[in-house]
């Protein structure tokens, strides 16, 4: 019985996460410049990952093998924040401007404007 | 020291939860391995509060909880953000003024906001930072500050302190 619990729970966080990262994708594609996608991609490897690898580790049970997981979990969760940080950064130090809302330097593509809001 | 021994205690737990070995050969390597390592470190001068931030206050198990409960609120409100068929984004540039005292603790908040989705930290100096927010609620939700207090909170100046000059004092006595 708590088997089966256990199952269905693992299966249905590894499922959500699975959704993040195919929502994160389709967000990537949907986005209109480089910082908004990063966002999208946020989601993957924060939400979706930490899903799915949550939802391995119950199917893992206590083991050496469950600790492998979190480790992965907790080391992509220290590293992800570098790399975004590393991309969003070179991206503007060599001149990507980012479209704002409200800023100046979106008149050059209109019909990207993002928000009619 | 106090550095050298926390260093060598998280690569000798490290070395035995990836491999799982009790072979007591193999587990000497290890044990060797470990002694190497930490030595090299010390040669190379790269054990410190950096590498091992012992200072930081033991509540920062807590601010991982509640970094974790907020990575899963922004990451469903970005994922409705993209499903949404208009996509509602607002992004904007917004200049943070970060209150902690230490270099660790810029980096715990400016790692922390990234780590959110809807939020990253584009830019950091001397705790001057600009975060891209993705939409108007992101940006209002790092505006209270209400994360850079708990990162303020955990930061552990005091400790730091003291580890620094205990440091200080023993390069002093050393020939």
């Amino acid at each position: 019985m708590v088997a089966l619990i256990v199952d269905v729970l693992s299966w249905a966080l590894i499922l959500g996460g699975g959704a993040f990262c195919v929502i994160g994708a389709v967000g990537m594609l949907r986005m209109p410049d480089v910082f908004t996608r990063m966002h999208a991609a946020g989601v993957v490897d924060t939400a979706g990952l930490g899903l799915i690898l949550i939802g391995l580790m119950l199917q893992a049970g206590f083991t050496l093998v469950m600790v492998k997981l979190a480790l992965i979990l907790v080391f992509v969760l220290y590293t992800s924040p570098m790399s975004t940080h590393a991309l969003a950064q070179s991206a503007v130090s060599t001149g990507v401007q980012p479209l704002l809302a409200d800023g100046a330097n979106n008149q050059k593509d209109k019909e990207d404007e993002p928000s009619k809001t | 020291m106090l550095h050298a021994l926390s260093l060598g205690l998280v690569l000798a737990l490290l070395w035995w939860l990836m491999s799982g070995y009790f072979i007591p050969f193999v587990l000497s390597l290890g044990v060797a391995s470990v002694i190497a390592t930490v030595l090299i470190s010390r040669r190379m001068d790269v054990i410190d509060h950096e590498g091992q931030p012992l200072h930081l206050s033991w509540k920062i198990g807590f601010y991982w909880a509640w970094l974790l409960k907020e990575i899963f609120k922004s990451a469903v409100d970005v994922s409705k953000v993209i499903l949404k068929r208009k996509m509602p984004i607002h992004p904007a540039m917004v200049p943070i003024k970060a209150t902690q005292r230490t270099e660790m603790g810029h980096v715990i908040y400016a790692n922390s906001i990234t780590l959110t989705p809807g939020t990253i930290t584009v830019t950091l100096e001397n705790g001057d930072m600009m975060i891209h927010a993705l939409t108007r609620e992101a940006a209002e939700g790092l505006l209270t500050g209400d994360m850079d207090r708990r990162v303020t909170a955990i930061e552990g100046v005091g400790a730091l302190d003291r580890l620094l000059a205990a440091k200080a004092a023993s390069k002093g006595d050393a020939p």
